[in-house]
């Protein structure tokens, strides 16, 4: 184990430093970049920049002809490295190695300065500003790649297995979809049943289907798929490794049930004498504690609600449970899968609309959150699909919907993005009680409608033309509550610019959608990033909106952004064919970033070893020396600054090369 | 030996190096970019992987050149991409500045902020705040006069 330089990397030799000849390319960028600097003073500049053999310019180095231009000149032997300044290197990076790899030079010898987002862009009216920080970085990329060395990408092996965070209507979608090319899929649900959200829906707009409907068949064959294992009731504790060759830890909580003696009879429900609120149902009705969450749950055994059984026995008497199947000192169990890439589809929660004082949530008996009434309406829902008011347990005469509560609200602890889903949902619901109760009133007050989807705007056209429900625009003040318990509604009616004041039997409250909780640990757990609204970012908005920064975990669903079924599904797809893309090749290129030990200069002294978070570092002992595993190196330097003996060097970030980019910068020449 | 007050007109550019991790907070200024956030023009970028990769010398190397101040962007504890390199940087950065005074600057010089991917905007504070730090702070002693 002494050979630390492993056999990836390249053998062909680097030019010597008297060889370098660079081609420095700047891009106009159409006028992102040539609107604001003077380019005829950047070739000027930069073609007194060591090493700088030709500087040239052109609108756009992305397209093809900029890269044909790019080729030409390494064909013709005018030079042997490349500085492209342009965009973000984490956007082009990719394309202009191709053109070198593709040309005979090897691909890092390459560098891009970024010259658009850390400069034009940032500074479009202060152009003298612009063009000096421009040229530093121009400085800075040209000194690295004078120092660059040759490297060979290292190829993973990517396991042919997926992992699903998340079994709604998106995790569902994605493990049917790679199931169905060959992939093994791990599907992970927390709850004790797959289904996700859209289990609680009655009716999906605009089309009116029924919710369970056309959710339920997808839950059964999602079961009965050989190449999906589902995991309810379960969690992931904890996630190693990298792209192709994910570690998951997984606990499996205890159902107090043996899931695999249970027949689902049903029996033992009839037998408990606890009732309890339903969570399913938000608790506005009751269940056992033992039970499934609802009749088409997926798997469909049973599960005890530890917190509210108190263990009478009953349902463990075998004159009950005939399987002998109840354990009731049942503890949560672990277990390891190996994947290959991760899907993160964990959804969403509902906003608590409780501190939006304004509006009693939660203190008035007749104000109802969104969700609260598609379970009011849904004929498994606690009122068997005939919505009363809470107070008094008869159907209300006049409905009101509140939109953008909690969405497009900066006050602290509410979001500022549209939800995208409550106009729509608000206006579905409306037009189902309108026709359960034609001669009901039914107001939607909001700021704007926002049917953006196909055949959205159609349906809530017909909503007030066909179905009467009347829309107010302006954004309630408060709600009182009147002494029968009725609501009054004050307002601003912003078309009549006149105050309104409407009593009302049921207010619904259309509460928009946030990240879950708990998604920052799961961000954590998976080294993905989160965006300022907390949902899971992607790695571009526009081109990669499936892909987290991590290589290999992708997202779908609302984990990602509010988003209706539709656009959720077809993420799902998305991610599924971003997984499989990997998982058909088998094998997928990694940046050669992998830090390698001088054992001719190391010390012995370990103190780089206990730093390392991969634990790739270990010690030699015939040697006396470190040594790196440059497969389990994910390239974070963390131990080449920290070496005593400078005996470690991270490929492509050396200490020479970021010390040439520090001493050019400052005008200083090494 | 440290450096001496200067109460010199604020009227210089203060050259910033900003060292950044690739995953964050060179993200974080990408969408600052993307975003059109305007910030002055002062921050010379460099990436690194992570932050766990910045050494002193690179710091006292800059300084000793001439560099008016040194930005280090990091992602946030506990969201580090190699699990916690930005936690060793953290670590590491008392030292640093513990070098720095002794090569004679002053260690406001010198900071480390922890800037996530999808925070451009505090960045383009941060910078703003950090500009007028330095030029409260004066010229770098060894400052050629950029």
């Amino acid at each position: 184990m002494t050979e630390s330089n492993p056999k990836t990397i390249s053998k062909s030799k680097s030019p010597k430093e008297e060889d370098v000849r660079i081609g420095l390319y700047i891009c106009n960028c159409g006028i992102n970049i040539g609107g604001v600097l003077e380019m005829d003073d950047m070739i000027e500049f930069g073609k007194t920049l060591p090493n700088v053999t030709l500087c040239k310019k052109y609108k756009f180095y992305c397209s093809d002809n900029g890269q044909a231009e790019i080729a030409k000149d390494i064909k013709d032997g005018l030079i042997n490295r490349v500085v492209v300044a342009a965009c973000s290197p984490r956007m082009h990076e990719p394309t202009f190695r191709r053109v070198l790899k593709s040309n005979g030079l090897n691909p890092f010898y390459f560098a891009q300065a970024n010259i658009r987002e850390h400069a034009t862009w940032v500074n479009m009216y202060d152009h003298e500003g612009a063009q000096r920080i421009a040229k530093d970085h121009i400085r800075m990329q040209v000194a690295k790649v004078r120092k660059l060395k040759a490297l060979e990408t290292i190829k993973v092996k990517v396991k042919p297995s997926t992992l699903i965070i998340g079994a709604g209507i998106a995790g569902m979608n994605s493990a049917l979809d790679l199931a169905d090319q060959g992939f093994k899929v791990y599907l992970i649900e927390r709850e004790p049943t797959i289904g996700g959200h859209m289990a609680q829906l009655d009716k999906t707009f605009p089309t009116m289907d029924c919710s369970s409907c056309i959710l339920t068949p997808k839950m059964v064959d999602v079961s009965r798929n050989p190449n999906i294992h589902i995991m309810a009731y379960s969690e992931v504790e904890k996630v190693d490794g990298y792209i192709g060759n994910f570690e998951v830890k997984i606990k499996h909580k205890a159902h107090y049930i043996d899931q695999l003696k249970c027949t689902a009879c049903g029996a033992c429900v009839d037998s408990c004498p606890v009732i309890c609120a339903n969570d399913f149902d938000l608790n506005m009705g009751p269940r056992k504690a033992i039970y499934i969450p609802f009749p088409q749950a997926v798997p469909g055994q049973y599960t005890i609600d530890i917190d509210h059984c108190i263990k009478c026995g009953n349902c463990a008497s075998p004159s009950i449970c005939e399987p002998g199947a109840i354990i009731y000192d049942e503890e949560d169990h672990y277990s390891t899968l190996k994947v290959g890439t991760i899907i993160v589809s964990t959804g969403f929660d509902q906003i608590d609309p409780t501190n939006l004082k304004n509006y009693g949530y939660g203190k008035y008996e007749n104000v109802i959150n969104g969700l609260e009434m598609e379970r009011n309406l849904s004929s498994t829902g606690p009122n068997l699909g005939k919505p009363v008011c809470p107070s008094n347990g008869k159907p209300p005469h006049s409905v009101a919907w509140l939109q953008c509560v909690g969405s497009r609200d900066n006050r602290e602890g509410y979001h500022p993005y549209c939800s995208r889903v409550c106009c729509m949902y608000a206006i579905k619901q409306a037009r189902q009680y309108k026709e359960k109760h034609p001669e009901a009133e039914c107001y939607i007050f909001y700021m704007d409608i926002r049917a953006f989807g196909k055949g959205y705007e159609e349906f809530y056209e017909s909503s007030s033309h066909d179905f009467g429900i009347k829309y107010m625009r302006g954004r309630l003040a408060e709600i009182y509550e009147n002494p029968d318990k009725t609501l009054l509604l004050r307002g601003e009616d912003t078309f009549l610019s006149q105050p309104i004041a409407i009593n009302v039997d049921l207010v619904v409250l259309s509460t928009g959608v946030e990240a879950r909780t708990d998604a920052t640990n799961v961000a954590t757990m998976l080294g993905i990033q989160q965006t300022s609204d907390g949902f899971f970012m992607e790695a571009h908005p526009k081109l990669r909106p499936l892909d987290s920064l991590t290589a290999g975990i992708f997202m779908a669903g609302v984990a990602q952004g509010p988003k209706d079924i539709p656009d959720t599904v077809s993420q799902a797809k998305g991610a599924a064919s971003g997984a499989a893309i990997l998982m058909a090749k088998g094998e997928v290129e990694v940046d050669p970033y992998y830090a390698v030990v001088y054992p001719n200069l190391c010390s012995g002294c370990r103190s780089c070893i206990n730093l390392c978070p991969y634990s790739a570092i270990t010690f030699d002992e015939s040697h006396k020396v470190a040594y790196i595993n440059p497969i389990m190196c994910h390239g974070c330097g963390t131990c080449v600054a920290s070496c005593p003996s400078n005996a470690i060097e991270q490929n492509h970030f050396s200490g020479d090369q970021l010390m040439t980019i520090i001493t050019d910068v400052l005008g200083g020449l090494y | 030996m440290s450096e001496k007050s200067v109460d010199k007109p604020n009227n210089f550019e203060p050259f910033i190096l900003a060292i950044f991790c690739n995953w964050c907070t060179y993200t974080g200024a990408d969408q600052a970019g993307t975003s059109r956030m305007q910030r002055p023009a002062n921050l010379r970028i460099m990436r690194v992987m992570c932050s766990g990769r910045v050494e002193s010398r690179f710091i006292i190397e800059a300084l000793k050149r001439g560099a008016d101040g040194v930005l280090i962007g990091a992602c946030h504890i506990g969201d580090c991409h190699y699990v916690n390199g930005n936690h060793k940087t953290v670590r590491r950065l008392p030292l640093i500045k513990e070098f720095v005074k002794q090569f004679g600057f002053n260690p406001k010089r010198v900071r480390l902020e922890h800037i996530s991917a999808s925070e451009g905007a505090e960045l383009t504070e941060i910078s703003k705040e950090f500009v007028k730090e330095l030029k409260s702070l004066g010229k770098n002693p060894r400052s050629s006069n950029k």
